[in-house]
């Protein structure tokens, strides 16, 4: 493995141009920025006119994540996102920034003229730069399943479980997260915490998540689910959770937080106070982006139905938990654990495989999702109140 | 006692089996030394019941409830959205493509 050094010390394992748009008014133009430079330019942006500490949290993190090598911002000129902070929050990080104000630079033509010249000087400028070696001690992976059947929680999240043990006990930063899909298994997983203060956190964090969901009228549960064989949320719930693997769990975190040492840790996305902006996240991306912005290198993605999304910024390792679907989707697809269904390999096989690919892919082999250029990427609304004392021991 | 390959029993006092495979509608089928007639066609990663279930009784999966029934299912029945239900949040389905 190699990677990219920053200035505080954490190593990207790629190294790319974040184009960021800071109201949907600037989405075009950042766009056609990037457009030029598909694989080394990679587009975020968050659409709201409105501000939110959430949000402004999010791109501040996101923007100084270990993968991202410069960042263009582009404003339309009128929106609230506070733009001035994030660009401070990025130098101060030691990566180049540039805003283009669309409004100031005289419309849309000159703008992405003006972007595409600068994003191509840094592309050429990041291109040359030195690896350094990188350790599984300094990797942070994140997990989650989307596209669920009946398949995902006997093969697919059991093996992406495995691969989580193997990377914790190497030192690796883990998390797992959705705890609006952990309903019903709140008692096993407390169990697992590394402290009874912890535990407490832990239950309360999904009994939030039922609340919320209630509320709303729907589970985190999805029409394909059902086709799938999934009956209830508390079923999805177990399959899911098999994702977490075995290890202690060592913290809840809540998006942008970073855990310092390694361990696996658990991600709590669902909105603190009343229900306000909607559903916590609204497709499965925004979990990634989430996780992202708590520093994970790449996702575990694994997938029953057939999911075919990546990711802008980190790598995402599709695994086929179905059979029958990889066979369909097999360009789509990174690992096979369906093999398991009929015999041909066993969950420790698929969890070795999963480890030496996160190992392949952090060495900077490229996922099936990096190389059919999928960069998904979505941020919406929400809010947060910090995490207490008890959530992160030691 | 003799079971179809094709189900898979994930902890011992679950009241379902999983699917490993397809099964057809109207074919018979070893369930734990009985033979049972498939009704209608059960897709990979569905469940069958084990053994009759109670309306009201808990459904056990992985060793744990994921719902409960709500009407009597026998055995070698698909369980599924129409005779179990979340105990907590409903689930969301289309209606059948089929």
């Amino acid at each position: 493995m190699r990677g990219y050094l920053r200035s505080d010390g954490r190593k990207g394992i790629r190294n790319i141009v974040a184009v960021a748009y800071l109201v949907e008014c600037a989405h075009h133009v950042a766009r056609e920025i990037v457009s030029r430079n598909g694989d080394a330019a990679h587009l975020i942006g968050f659409p709201g006119c409105y501000p939110n500490d959430y949000a402004q949290n999010m791109m501040e993190k996101l923007c100084t994540h270990p993968n991202v090598g410069a960042v263009l911002l582009v404003s339309l000129g009128c929106e609230s996102f506070n733009r001035a902070k994030l660009e401070t929050v990025i130098a101060a990080s030691g990566r180049p920034v540039f805003s283009i104000v669309i409004q100031r630079e005289g419309g849309t033509l000159s703008s992405v003229k003006r972007g595409q010249d600068w994003v191509q000087e840094q592309v050429s400028r990041l291109a040359k730069e030195k690896t350094v070696s990188m350790e599984l001690p300094e990797l942070s992976i994140g997990t989650i399943c989307g596209g669920s059947d009946g398949t995902s929680g006997i093969t697919g999240n059991p093996a992406a479980g495995r691969a989580f043990d193997r990377l914790v006990e190497e030192g690796a930063i883990c998390i797992f997260e959705e705890t609006g899909e952990l309903i019903g298994c709140e008692e096993i997983m407390a169990e697992r915490a590394a402290t009874p203060e912890l535990a407490k956190e832990l239950r309360a964090s999904v009994q939030k998540a039922a609340q919320y969901y209630a509320k709303l009228g729907y589970g985190s549960f999805a029409a394909g689910n059902a086709d799938g064989g999934l009956s209830t949320i508390e079923e999805k719930s177990m399959g899911a959770y098999a994702k977490s693997g075995i290890s202690k769990i060592s913290g809840l975190i809540k998006p942008g937080d970073r855990p310092k040492k390694g361990g696996l840790y658990l991600m709590d996305v669902v909105p603190d106070g009343e229900v306000r902006f909607g559903f916590p996240n609204i497709s499965d991306n925004a979990e990634i982006v989430e996780m992202m912005a708590s520093g994970v290198h790449m996702t575990l993605f694994v997938t029953g139905r057939g999911s075919v999304v990546g990711s802008a910024i980190s790598p995402v390792i599709k695994i086929a938990a179905n059979p029958q679907m990889y066979e369909r989707l097999s360009e789509d697809m990174d690992i096979n654990a369906g093999r398991i269904l009929s015999g041909a390999a066993d969950l420790d096989q698929v969890g070795d495989e999963i480890v030496e690919l996160v190992k392949n892919v952090a060495g900077g082999t490229k996922t099936k999702s990096e190389q059919l250029g999928h960069r998904e990427f979505i941020l919406t609304y929400k809010t947060f109140e910090p995490i207490g004392p008890a959530c992160l021991p030691v | 006692m003799r079971t179809d390959p094709r189900l898979l029993l994930l902890s011992p006092n679950d009241n379902v089996l999983v699917l490993r495979g397809e099964i057809s509608g109207g074919e018979r089928i070893d369930l734990e030394g009985s033979i049972i007639t498939i009704k209608h066609h059960i897709g990979m990663g569905h469940k069958l019941a084990r053994k009759p279930i109670m309306s009201g009784e808990k459904v056990l999966k992985y060793g744990v409830s994921i719902g409960s029934a709500t009407e009597k299912i026998s055995a070698g029945d698909h369980v599924h959205v129409h005779n179990i239900k979340s105990d907590y949040t409903p689930s969301y389905v289309l209606e059948s493509e089929e």
